[in-house]
């Protein structure tokens, strides 16, 4: 690059940005405390503070609002109801049944019914002291299966099927069935819920969301405001984390936040307290299941059957997809000839349970996995003998009619056996058993497979746009939202590795909806994929316009003989610099900006027949765990995790890594240590930190080996570089079968519940148990 | 006026504001954005400071959760925050972490950022158990660890071994150079006569660390002017006299595990601790603060009854003393006048020859979280293996710390034999009456009590009762 802007890059402000391939660019300005979210924006002038005063009834109607004393608090603005909303007082997403304000009727202990705007945060808070609210109690359910018996459901139940199950079922040799229990997982971003609302021109909105969907909260707020979408632009500079949680729970806050701003014309901003964050958004959905497994006398699986009830809690949100996912993982890596997969999404008195990492795929395969560790114990095998049987294959079918293809479920398996050499684990941990009488190891293989693309295929579209600049660097700006996941720095080199620039000539920007606009949220593990793929899009409309005059500049007649690499732009014989071909393109009235567009080929879904192709490739890998047991206090530690994971050809190893160590221990938090509870009063329990336990520096395996295996299909990844997301997470599920071997190590009649997270009391309780 | 430090610059904040909570200080006057504010429950390590003050001449630093830290606690010491430990690059530390990809999503990494320099300037060995021992107060969700685990190995590899001096640490690219100068001017500090009055104050609630309180109840904590007793000389003290150790109700659990005194009299007294909440709580947490919460579950606490320590309650100048195992008398109701305040603590040394002790907890999450049950023992045997004493405490068995009066009855003066823990068992399960709630069911709570007596007896032990023989046939 040119000389000018090396000085730049000196300048001592500035931390130092290596720009070597495996890094992540956002890095230097995060160990400085450097980086901005919404609640460390400079507050303008004039700025009020919204705080949402929320149920205090599970369910129930308002029978009485006493807002006088809270208005005459000096400092209080305004406090707001359903009656002031401008536009429809609806939130809803997919199924239109939650209301921005509670409208007369609340379903659940945490949903907002007032608004509070006022000059200090605290003064808000003081506000919501003040009020008084009185409800008549309704009937409150908690439990997905009563409320189903009851007709209580957010939308319309479905099955996938294969084969014959029924008629299977009576043939099989082997036949067992049973419930299992897995709970919900609070998404704990460390960053809470948020938003910062500017009025502007024209009767427009400015508002800088903690969002994965910008485009969710763009329309959200302009139905309630009754603006069009154009009037309202949302700005993700990044945020501190989603998993899923501000897919599309971001909005409501945001709306709020827009709706203070539009009444007050002042500059609102709405930050959740991590309490109220807790009390009043939704979680994973906890899953209460049905399962029957059949078996033939070499441990295939020959018919599976599950039913599913989701706990949705107390509106729609994504839950209808979230069901669906349910039932598309729900044999996870195993063939199964005959399945019949239901699920009902069951409308409860809690918070409206929300997207989270693996989206109803991790439920699905826990159940499988239960049924699997179920038949293995009643046959006096173990789980891995049935695993591995039964692993995909190519061409084998699923349960929703796409073919298996570049199947590496058998591959990832195999080398993880080898190269960690599993049968001397086995044999290890059998004689450490043998030689100590309180402590038990335990061992579980966990395969994984998991579809990338949004199963609602409309969604798998994307747009970028990209400015080259007379000196040469690159603005882009795409859909994606950066969360920690690491998409700002893929894009960054997917446009480096277009232009044959240096990463730091390339500047990504804040996603906006102005610049790109009807966008897919940041979910769905696709992320990278579908803006990578518009970007490369973008920059190859850039490239085609300034080739031929690179082949007129370099005296080249064959344009396939140019390349950009290195800042530079070479011929067969010839070569310029990138920053003089942008310049004399420029000088030439090229258009130097260019909006990428890509949707995801092949993939189709027909929800009628529930067949079709929904994925654009999955994503393989299997993890072995290994665990120590205490069996006098029923506390554990995890002495290794080894695993082998399909990353096709990871694009940025750093970033991948991170995906993969992370999500795994979000799944084994899953699995143990985190209890969400509510009470039968739909009141959660777990509400603070003190009482809701994520994994900490302690908890993690010691041992922690991930070996990437490259595989080199021509999918539909951006750059062969496997999404990488969610797969990970699902992982978790061997820290549940580990610790269930190594309890039955110590007791072998012990009472397995699979009621999933297996915490340290259901531990103590099954080591002294009896089945 | 309150003065201290703020990273390079001598900071005045009026006596009235004493008890803001620092991060909010930090954040809202101050306008330094780097530390975020993300459960306000001292839970998560995002807004963690580092505390420097002057000990015996020596300038040590203590990493504290700055947003249940009483703006007062500040009060003459040098406060560091990311901003105060950022070069014009990237610190070492900083490099590291960028290196090893140890931040994802970036909210928690300040934090852990600051707590990984707390490890480098607390005045112990540099190694990778301390470096990870300060970060066990600091939550990632995005992470799991791994590469923050790499990051400190890294910085160990660098600048491990013994603690290094200020100077080294600026030469080696860890601190920026204004460091230099905080020594000398902390002293000055400290030698001008105190003005503030916040250390005079007699009304107002009693106010230590703010561990408790400012989660119990962070608003209104704002509007009082309340009793500091964090930094009040007088509570401070670690001493032994005779056969006794005795200390001041505001030495915090940080002081007493650091503390010469403690660990000569208390051996293996470290792997105790650990179980103790995090390195932040427990350099903030005060040992009065601790026992007059009351909480039935507090960990300390159940380590001080096991202890059969007593306590020095104070009114002005006159003093009582009495049994800690007295001093609780029903649900959070403590013998404690109208006017008094908890002075000291004080237990007899036990003689490692022939007592045994042990403190037991368990907890959902094994670190940094509420005990379902906890459990402390103290063991003594005549020659003839009869109970001589029998100390036996727990959590989370009933409204109150609990100190097991009728199984201590019964052991003493019984032979130590399978047989006697049996029956002791027995005693036990009828003295203690737990609840369900968050921390577990009664039943568990009742299992996990007996488990935890088990423990401290195989502990002593080992073969005295197969505990197997507890699996339903």
């Amino acid at each position: 690059m040119t000389k000018k802007r090396k000085k730049k890059k000196e300048n001592k402000n500035i931390p130092t940005q290596k720009t070597k391939k495996d890094i992540n660019l956002d890095a230097p300005f995060h160990v400085t405390g450097r980086t901005k979210y919404i609640d460390d924006i400079p507050e303008m002038e004039g700025t009020c503070f919204a705080k949402s005063y929320y149920s205090r009834c599970a369910h129930g109607s308002i029978t009485k609002i006493n807002i006088k004393k809270a208005e005459q608090i000096p400092g209080v603005v305004r406090i707001l109801s359903h009656k002031d909303v401008p536009g429809e007082n609806q939130i809803g997403g997919i199924v239109r049944d939650e209301p921005l304000l509670a409208d007369g009727e609340v379903h659940f202990y945490g949903q907002p019914i007032l608004l509070v705007i006022a000059e200090t945060e605290d003064i808000a808070l003081e506000a919501l002291d003040a009020i008084e609210i009185e409800y008549k109690e309704k009937e409150i359910i908690v439990d997905p299966k009563e409320a189903y018996k009851k007709g209580q459901v957010l939308s319309a139940s479905r099955t996938f099927k294969l084969g014959n199950p029924n008629a299977s079922f009576k043939k099989c040799k082997y036949f067992f069935e049973g419930e299992a229990f897995s709970g919900g997982q609070e998404h704990l971003y460390l960053e809470t819920q948020g938003a910062y609302a500017i009025p502007r021109d024209q009767g427009g909105l400015l508002i800088h969301s903690s969002t994965q969907g910008p485009t969710a909260v763009q329309k959200v707020t302009a139905k309630v405001l009754g603006l069009n979408q154009s009037q309202v632009e949302i700005n993700v500079n990044r945020i501190g984390g989603g998993f899923g949680g501000k897919e599309d729970q971001a909005s409501h806050w945001a709306a709020l936040a827009g709706f203070a701003a539009h009444v007050t014309n002042r500059p609102v901003k709405l930050i959740l307290s991590r309490h109220e964050d807790l009390q009043m958004t939704g979680k994973r959905h906890p899953y209460n299941s049905d399962y029957k497994i059949g078996l033939d006398e070499n441990l295939k699986i020959v018919a599976y059957e599950a039913t599913f009830y989701q706990n949705g809690g107390a509106a729609a949100d994504l839950s209808p997809a979230v069901l669906e996912r349910t039932l598309f993982h729900a044999t996870n890596s195993y063939y199964v000839p005959n399945v019949k997969v239901t699920a009902h999404p069951c409308k409860t008195n809690i918070p409206p349970n929300t997207a989270f990492r693996g989206f109803g795929g991790p439920q699905g395969k826990y159940v499988m996995e239960v049924a699997i560790h179920h038949a293995a114990r009643e046959l006096g095998t173990t789980a891995h003998k049935i695993q591995k049987k039964n692993l995909f294959k190519n061409g084998d079918e699923f349960s929703y009619g796409q073919i298996v293809e570049n199947c590496e479920a058998s591959k990832c398996w195999n080398e993880t056996i080898r190269r960690y050499g599993f049968t001397k684990m086995i044999k290890d941990v059998e004689t450490f058993n043998k030689e100590n009488k309180y402590l038990k190891k335990g061992l579980a293989l966990q395969p994984i497979c998991f579809g990338i693309s949004f199963t609602n295929t409309p969604m798998n579209n994307a747009r970028a746009l990209v400015h080259v600049y007379g000196d040469g660097s690159v603005g882009v700006s795409t859909g994606a939202v950066e969360m920690g996941q690491g998409v700002n720095t893929k894009m960054v080199q997917v446009a480096a590795q277009a232009f044959g620039l240096e990463l730091s000539d390339i500047r990504l920007e804040d996603t906006n909806t102005t610049r790109v606009a009807n966008t897919s949220p940041s979910a769905a593990s696709a992320t990278a994929d579908l803006n990578g793929r518009a970007l490369q899009d973008a920059c190859d409309q850039i490239k085609e316009r300034i080739i031929p005059l690179a082949c007129e500049l370099l005296k080249e007649k064959n344009p396939k003989n140019i390349s950009f690499e290195n800042g530079t732009v070479k011929a067969k014989r010839k070569s310029m610099s990138w920053v003089e071909l942008v310049q004399t393109a420029l000088l030439r009235r090229i258009n130097m900006s260019a909006k990428g567009h890509y949707s995801t080929p092949r993939i189709h879904f027909d929800k009628k027949k529930e067949k079709g192709h929904p994925f654009a490739y999955h994503v393989y890998g299997t993890a072995i765990f290994e665990v120590t047991l205490d069996c006098i206090r029923g506390t554990y530690q995890f002495d290794a995790v080894k695993l082998v994971h399909d990353f096709g050809s990871s694009m940025n190893k750093a970033v991948d890594l991170g995906q993969i160590e992370g999500g795994l221990i979000q799944g084994m938090g899953w699995m143990t240590l985190e209890d969400v509870v509510y009470d039968k009063k739909g009141l959660l329990k777990s509400n603070t930190l003190a009482t809701y336990k994520i994994p900490d520096v302690y908890f993690v395996p010691k041992t922690l080996n991930i070996h990437f295996l490259n595989t080199k299909h021509d999918n539909l990844a951006i750059l062969k570089s496997k999404a990488v997301g969610e797969p990970p997470l699902m992982y978790g599920l061997g820290a549940y079968f580990s610790i269930a071997n190594a309890i039955l190590a110590y007791n072998p009649s012990a009472n397995i519940t699979y009621d999933a997270p297996m915490t340290t009391e259901k531990i103590l309780m099954a080591l002294y148990s009896k089945k | 006026m309150i003065e201290f430090i703020l990273n390079d610059q001598t900071v005045q904040v009026t006596p009235q504001q004493s008890a803001v909570a620092f991060l909010d200080f930090l954040r809202k006057d101050k306008k330094l954005k780097g530390l975020k504010l993300v459960c306000k429950e001292g839970e998560c390590g995002a807004c963690t400071v580092l505390v420097g003050e002057l000990k015996e001449g020596k300038l040590i630093y203590q990493s504290m959760t700055s947003c249940i830290m009483p703006l007062a606690n500040a009060h003459r010491k040098h406060i560091v925050t990311i901003e105060g430990i950022s070069l014009e690059g990237l610190n070492k530390i900083q490099q590291e972490m960028v290196d090893n990809n140890g931040t994802q999503c970036g909210f928690c990494t300040p934090g852990f950022v600051v707590s990984m320099a707390g490890a480098l300037l607390n005045g112990e060995r540099i190694n990778q158990k301390n470096m990870i021992k300060c970060i066990d107060g600091n939550i990632c969700r995005c992470t799991g660890y791994k590469s923050i685990e790499r990051a400190c190995e890294n910085v160990v590899e660098d600048v491990g071994g013994a603690a290094k001096s200020i100077n080294t640490l600026i030469k080696r690219g860890y601190l920026p150079e204004y460091f230099k100068t905080i020594k000398k001017r902390l002293e000055t500090l400290n030698d001008a006569k105190d003005k503030s009055g916040i250390l005079k104050r007699k009304n107002g609630i009693k106010l230590g660390g703010g561990t408790d309180l400012y989660v119990q109840k962070p608003r209104s904590m704002y509007k009082d002017e309340p009793d500091h007793m964090y930094d009040k000389s007088q509570l401070n003290d670690i001493k032994i006299v005779g056969k006794e150790i005795r200390f001041g109700a505001s030495v915090s659990m940080g002081d007493l595990y650091r503390s010469d005194v403690f660990n000569n009299a208390i051996p293996g007294q470290e792997e105790f601790f650990k179980l103790l909440s995090s390195t932040q709580i427990r350099n903030m947490a005060t040992i009065g603060g601790n026992l007059v919460n009351a909480s039935p579950i507090g960990d300390f606490t159940i380590f001080l009854l096991g202890m059969n320590s007593k306590i020095i309650l104070a009114n002005g100048a006159k003093k009582r003393t009495l049994f800690l195992k007295d001093f609780y008398l029903d649900y959070k109701k403590m013998d404690l006048k109208d006017g008094e305040y908890l002075k000291e603590i004080r237990f007899d040394i036990p003689d490692t020859k022939n007592t045994f002790f042990n403190f037991e907890k368990v907890s959902q999450r094994k670190y940094l979280d509420i005990a379902g049950v906890n459990s402390a023992f103290q063991l003594i045997l005549d020659d003839d293996k009869n109970i001589k004493e029998a100390h036996l405490s727990a959590g989370g068995v009933g409204p109150i710390p609990w100190y097991l009066k009728k199984t201590r009855k019964f052991l003493v003066g019984k032979k130590w034999s399978k047989d006697v823990i049996e029956k002791a068992l027995v005693v036990m399960g009828n003295e203690i009456a737990p609840i369900s709630d968050a921390r577990g069911s009664a039943e568990y709570k009742r299992l996990l009590l007996r488990q935890l007596f088990l423990a401290h007896c195989l502990k002593f032990d080992e073969n005295i009762i197969d505990v197997t023989s507890f699996i339903p046939a």
